[in-house]
């Protein structure tokens, strides 16, 4: 009893609406998130629309197969971000923090993966700006004399617009930087949005650590565990967004 | 012994140090905290319009340079949205009285609630810095690709000033919402709240909803100006009107984030001083969420001449007429509230009035705006500033004006001088009308919005409007001055000096630091104002 009372803020009567106000207010942010990542999949929408041969082009210069890691890392984490407010809620502290973690240990994962998926692109020329180039290896311009052979002693094959685009014209350059720059904005935004949830799940460490949850009170466990399992749902629809389809 | 202590002890002097300001958690203050610095933007804002008004006294340019009069309109607007009409009755009034209104001892997340003053503070401070570094020209629309690719100017210290401060409204919103959901004092029934309540909670739901729209739009134009993404670029196959189309789906709802706060604080002062029940209660609450809903839907009336589909234009005309409905249903409401009422004209009426007047001209304005034809003739023309002025000042600073004298007493505990702010609210009316009606006819006839000079023959309107600004300033100045100095002079209020309904006015002027001495039991409706007796009976009968 003490301690459901030692956490209730002055303003409210009791525990009960002091957690459904937590709630109801994490459950607002997650939709305003879902409006501020909801205005770039809308605009990557309409141009996937127009431009379509240039975004497939686009995304098959992706790594898929890292996707596909990233994305199963993620999911664990959302799994072991579950497990840990099961054991919050039933009392098992060093449960809390083995899962947590080993939730932060899969986040750091996931943007390791991510960081050299950054690298490669930047490796290849795909990052948008001047220096954007889909054909790193053919000579279009004296200048990239340099890099060119860097590249090709880095053995990156050279980039050939597969089958089923080429049926159609070649795809504009310009609309498949386009591409990389929805590439970088929303995958950029998500990967700002898991730093801070990493940071946000190291204090709850801390906490958990000395032993602050309790199956009392423990409504900062749940909240954060919202919020990074809709970092998690973000990518679940980023994932085949810029992968996968076709 | 209790009580009288707990009279004594307030919230503004249960401790003076600055410090236990600037770290306070306690809604009231931090609605004074907003109160102070709203005040700040508005006067910085109004600087740069009294400078624009003086150039436009005659039709050559030679106040100011052609750059140097788009960065004041720049800075008047962006100062003047962003900074003054978002927050002002949602963050001073809606911040000190929600909580008031329904019988809880505070929002619901008191540290987020100081935690969005901060940010708040933060994005103006980034805004003001933009400012001093040379300002930004491209008007406060931001539109691309001027402000992505050509302006030469802060744009993007100004644009992440703005998206800062948007977390602000997001926390705002958000902290008001929950509050509404979990912390009703026991009997406070949805139907039992106040309209104001109402009012805010559909305010609320805007912010929550289109403000982070804003913030992407804005993240997209600082990654454009920054590294050249290109999605508004049309070299890469970017689409300027994209930005249109994004920035306007926070900033159409963000005039219902303006106005929707005043139609409640209108809702509240009517009643009172009418000495009758609101008419139509839960249409005029209805109508609030439907002027939120709906004000989602109408943003494509910013493009009609921008190349946006012909059907789409339809769609949002018609859509555009629709929030006409909501708000008509509000202003019959109102005078069928006054309908056989005991009117008295104090202050706060004085402004409810001028409010109903002036939003009514602003929105049936809006009409002509609305419909396709008449749109393509006064596109960025002085009727659209005189339109948009009308909603926003007439309605938004009209009812902010009103609130704050009708709620003066508790949060203040002092009377101000009550002749004194019926002069200003008259001189406030008769600026307001001479500044901006010669604006519709100056936009009629034809003159562009925007330019630093203009042909010969628009001078008279132009000097009756600018005559206009100053007897407007005037009437802005007066309140600051007579306010201020009720601080020290003013009467001391009792806890309900108007005899109006409302928790608010059941616990002492100014409330004690936890707002009551014990937590309110609500038995009544709101607005149950002593109802005109006999013949309201025969009629029933």
């Amino acid at each position: 009893m003490s301690a459901t009372t030692a956490h209730l803020a002055h303003q409210f009567d009791d525990a009960e609406q002091q957690f459904a106000a937590a709630e109801l207010g994490m459950w607002l942010f997650l939709s305003t998130e879902v409006l501020l990542f909801g205005g770039l999949f809308c605009t990557y929408s309409i141009y996937r629309l127009w431009y379509h041969a240039a975004f497939v082009a686009g995304s098959q210069r992706l790594e898929q197969v890292l996707g596909t890691i990233n994305t199963a890392v993620l999911l664990t984490s959302s799994l072991s971000m579950a497990l840990a407010v099961h054991a919050a809620q039933t009392d098992d502290r060093r449960g809390i923090v083995r899962n947590l973690v080993f939730t932060i240990f899969l986040g750091c994962m996931f943007l390791g993966i991510k960081g050299y998926e950054y690298r490669q692109k930047f490796v290849e020329d795909l990052v948008p700006g001047p220096n954007f180039s889909l054909t790193a290896d053919q000579p279009n311009d004296n200048s990239r004399e340099g890099r060119r052979d860097k590249n090709n002693r880095a053995g990156q094959p050279p980039y050939r617009a597969p089958s089923q685009t080429t049926l159609t014209t070649e795809p504009d350059v310009g609309r498949v930087e386009l591409f990389f720059s929805f590439y970088f904005a929303m995958t950029g935004l998500h990967a700002l949005h898991m730093i801070v949830g990493i940071g946000m799940l190291g204090v709850l460490l801390v906490g958990a650590s000395h032993g602050a949850f309790t199956p009392e009170y423990h409504t900062p466990v749940e909240m954060i565990g919202l919020y990074w399992h809709f970092v998690d749902i973000v990518w679940v629809f980023l994932f085949p967004l810029l992968y996968l389809i076709r | 012994m209790i009580d009288q202590l707990a009279e004594s002890r307030n919230y503004l002097n249960d401790d003076y140090r600055f410090r236990s300001w600037l770290l306070t958690t306690d809604h009231k203050r931090i609605a004074i905290m907003y109160m102070i610095s709203i005040t700040l933007f508005f006067f910085v804002g109004g600087a740069a319009a009294v400078l624009f008004r003086l150039e436009l006294m005659t039709p050559k340019g030679d106040l100011v340079l052609a750059e140097t009069y788009n960065k004041l309109f720049t800075l008047h607007g962006v100062i003047m949205v962003w900074f003054f009409l978002i927050p002002s009755i949602p963050t001073v009034l809606g911040n000190f009285l929600l909580p008031l209104m329904i019988g809880a001892r505070d929002l619901a997340f008191p540290k987020l609630n100081l935690l969005s003053w901060y940010i708040f503070m933060l994005g103006g401070a980034v805004t003001v810095w933009s400012i001093v570094a040379g300002g930004a020209d491209t008007g406060w629309t931001f539109y691309t690709p001027y402000s992505s690719t050509y302006a030469n100017t802060n744009v993007i210290l100004m644009a992440v000033g703005v998206f800062i401060s948007g977390f602000s409204s997001i926390l705002t919103g958000l902290n008001f919402i929950v509050t509404t959901h979990t912390m009703r004092a026991p009997g406070m029934t949805w139907f039992r709240l106040p309209l104001f309540v109402w009012a805010h909670y559909a305010t609320s739901v805007i912010f929550v909803l289109a403000t982070p729209v804003l913030a992407i739009t804005l993240f997209l134009i600082v990654l454009e100006r920054g590294f050249g993404i290109g999605i508004f670029d049309p070299k890469l196959g970017g689409d300027p009107l994209l930005f249109q189309h994004l920035f306007w789906f926070y900033s159409h709802p963000a005039v219902y984030i303006m106005v929707l706060p005043s139609m409640g604080v209108v809702s509240e002062i009517i009643p009172c001083f009418a000495r009758n029940r609101i008419f139509g209660y839960k249409f005029i609450a209805f109508s609030s969420l439907a002027i939120a809903v709906i004000g989602f839907l109408v943003w494509g009336h910013h493009m009609f001449v921008s190349g946006q589909s012909m059907y789409a234009s339809m769609v949002f005309s018609f859509m555009s007429m629709l929030v006409a409905v909501p708000s008509a249903v509000k202003v019959f409401n109102w005078t069928a509230t006054l309908y056989k009422g005991s009117i008295s004209l104090e202050t706060p009426m004085l402004y409810s009035l001028g409010f109903i007047g002036l939003f009514t001209l602003g929105g049936l304005t809006g009409l002509f705006l609305a419909a396709l034809a008449v749109d393509v003739h006064v596109t960025d023309t002085y009727f659209v500033v005189a339109h948009f002025h009308y909603i926003m000042v007439g309605g938004a600073v009209m009812g902010y004006l009103g609130g704050l004298h009708f709620w003066w007493p508790k949060m203040t505990g002092r009377i101000y001088p009550e002749w004194w702010g019926r002069l200003s609210a008259g001189i406030i009316f008769f600026g307001f009308n001479l500044t901006f009606f010669p604006q519709f006819v100056l936009g009629y006839l034809g003159m562009p919005r925007r330019v630093h000079q203009y042909v010969d023959d628009f001078q008279v309107l132009n000097v009756m409007s600018s005559a206009g600004a100053s007897i407007l300033g005037v009437g802005y100045l007066l309140p600051l001055a007579y306010l201020i100095w009720s601080l020290r002079y003013g009467k001391r209020a009792d806890p309900n000096p108007w005899h109006a309904k409302g928790l608010e006015w059941q616990t002492p002027s100014p409330p004690p630091k936890l707002n009551f001495t014990q937590t309110p039991i609500v038995t009544e409706e709101a607005y149950n104002y002593p109802p005109a007796p006999a013949p309201k009976k025969q009629a029933m009968s």
